[in-house]
């Protein structure tokens, strides 16, 4: 921001640009810090085993494929309830969270404050407090272990969040458009269909994207209400882990097979995750 | 525009036209509705199912069912050191991960906000713990990065006089809150980000020209208007973290002893291990009391700032 006049000397009489390099290293040294567990997860993945646990740790070494084709042995069907899952409740989301959204910034509610504050409030009281009764009530509506309870709970863990996302891209439709529709004597739904959809469309896939990730990502329902007709991939990832001997580059494999989904969504959607996280706050 | 702000921005048509019918107040709660029931039923109703189980002596290894045992099930709460210890845990991991996310996070937002060569890389290479699926950050935490015999940090900490240590044994709740601060400050980084791109370059340029140093600019102009940011990263952050279960369990499994058994750990293993419904529903309530206590404060700070917001656009 400050870097525009490069020739000016910085406080103290240093050059200003040496205080920018040293800034500039300072950021890499700093990302690159934060990134070297990802890093040495993707190196341990193409090692032997052999490999992966020697002492100093091996950073030359012929990669191998070998670990990746033991991991995803039976990943089949744990991969297939994870996009099932994450899909399906994230369709859910936004079924139920734009025209919630909707109710609470176009033409709101009366107590559109008070709505807001019961969804946020929802997200605090913690799931894990009803686990016991939640597996209780799921035997006796035969829920266990499918991916229906999967698809409604996950629903419900992301759709506030959602709301107050997609609320705050509707606040941000310029009134004008609105206005304009109005006077062609757009109904609401039209409105709603022509001039709203379109606008916050790239609102919505910042929300769904980020509902997909924590979709993805769920562990402790999953592993508590599932067994094999619903097990994701945090599930597969639990389960291939050997208990016992070197397991080291397995391991890691495994782990990079069931991230790497996500890494790779949020490394393209970069921006699209940015607009979400902070509200629209980003243009 | 924050989210902050919005909240305080009246929403775009009069909240309450004089003399709107029942028809047109009803066509307005109409499609807040489904989603509305959905949560009541999806969140409440187990909340209600809990708090009756807290009631009953219900384990799932012994024959008969539940029965009524009245309070006991809350003794047993009130007088187990685990479950206290469990909660001041809880309350430890989860606000000093926040803290030190929320400080790293500023940190790495005020490089990553000025203009260097690779920036794009290195904002990509910051945000990549966050996409890491939480289960597999524990499991390469646990064994690649911190196994004693071969991990990587004590490799890369051996020029330091670091030899061979089991961190897992000797500092496990440090080494479960160092994943959680890996995983969440790039979270707090893209929020705080977010917001020192919204402010305004006049007011940097006018404060330079001003002659205001770099520091008193960020203490004086910059940190305020991060203050919305801030407070929205740590609501959310709290949110998520003090729910932290994969680290506890793939990590230290809640060990050793019980030194990284935090509460969502210690209900999972009250329904997994000890079979005792009652007792963790009864758990689970008081959990959720002291929850609903925190929140509370919590949302009305946010409430406050909202209002504060409001009087002042």
């Amino acid at each position: 921001m400050t870097t525009t006049t490069t020739a000016r000397p910085g406080p103290r009489g240093v050059p200003r640009w040496v205080g920018n390099v040293g800034w500039a290293v300072l950021a890499w040294v700093a990302a690159l810090a934060f990134f070297t567990p990802v890093l040495w997860m993707a190196i341990t993945a193409f090692k032997p085993e052999s490999a992966a646990e020697t002492w100093p740790p091996q950073f030359i070494f012929k990669p191998t494929l070998s670990e990746f084709r033991l991991a995803i042995t039976g990943m089949g069907p744990f991969l297939t309830h994870s996009i099932i899952a994450t899909v399906g409740s994230t369709i859910l989301v936004l079924l139920l969270g734009i025209p919630a959204a909707y109710a609470l910034s176009v033409y709101p509610v009366r107590k559109w404050r008070d709505g807001l504050f019961f969804f946020i409030s929802t997200k605090m009281l913690p799931i894990v407090a009803v686990i016991g009764p939640l597996y209780v009530i799921a035997l006796h509506t035969h829920l266990l272990d499918s991916l229906g309870l999967l698809i409604i709970l996950y629903t419900a863990m992301n759709l506030p969040l959602a709301i107050w996302m997609i609320r705050s891209f509707m606040l941000e439709v310029p009134n004008e458009l609105l206005e304009a529709a109005r006077l062609d004597g757009a109904g609401r739904t039209r409105e709603m269909g022509s001039v709203i959809l379109p606008v916050i469309s790239p609102g919505l896939v910042s929300t769904a994207l980020i509902c997909m990730i924590f979709a993805w990502n769920e562990l402790f329902l999953a592993l508590n209400l599932t067994v094999t007709n619903a097990a994701t991939m945090p599930m597969f990832l639990i389960s291939s882990v050997p208990q016992e001997g070197l397991y080291i580059a397995h391991l890691s494999a495994a782990a990079l097979i069931a991230s790497i989904p996500v890494i790779i969504v949020g490394w393209l959607a970069q921006r699209s995750l940015v607009r979400g996280l902070s509200m629209g706050a980003i243009k | 525009m924050t989210v902050v702000e919005d909240l305080a921005v009246p929403p775009r048509t009069e909240v309450l036209p004089r003399g709107m019918g029942r028809r047109e107040r009803w066509l307005r709660r109409l499609p807040l509705l489904p989603a509305l029931i959905y949560v009541v039923v999806v969140t409440q109703i187990p909340f209600v199912v809990t708090l009756w189980y807290s009631f009953q002596n219900y384990f799932w290894d012994q024959p008969g069912g539940a029965h009524f045992t009245g309070l006991s099930n809350y003794k047993t709460v009130f007088t187990n050191p685990t479950f206290r210890g469990s909660l001041v845990r809880s309350v430890v991991m989860t606000v000093v991960a926040v803290i030190v996310a929320m400080i790293l996070g500023v940190a790495l937002a005020v490089l990553l906000d000025r203009k260097f060569f690779g920036r794009g890389v290195a904002r990509t290479l910051v945000i990549t713990p966050f996409l890491v699926m939480p289960a597999a950050a524990a499991l390469v935490w646990a064994g690649p990065m911190l196994d004693p015999n071969f991990g990587l940090l004590n490799y890369l900490l051996q020029p330091f006089g670091v030899h061979h240590v089991a961190w897992l044994s000797t500092h496990a709740l440090g080494s479960v809150i160092v994943v959680m601060i890996w995983q969440w400050t790039p979270f707090m980084t893209l929020i705080v980000l977010a917001g020192l791109q919204g402010q305004p370059a006049e007011t940097l340029e006018a404060a330079r020209v001003d002659g205001a140093g770099a520091l008193a600019t960020f203490r004086e102009l910059t940190l305020p208007h991060l203050r919305p940011y801030i407070e929205l990263g740590i609501l959310l952050g709290s949110i998520y973290l003090v729910n932290v279960f994969d680290a506890v369990r793939l990590m230290t499994n809640g060990g050793p002893g019980t030194s990284t058994t935090n509460l969502p750990f210690y209900l999972y293993q009250q329904v997994n291990n000890a079979f005792d419904v009652g007792g963790a529903a009864a758990a689970g309530v008081v959990t959720v009391i002291l929850t609903i206590i925190v929140a509370s404060f919590a949302l009305r700070m946010f409430a406050r700032v909202f209002q504060f917001e409001e009087a002042r656009a």
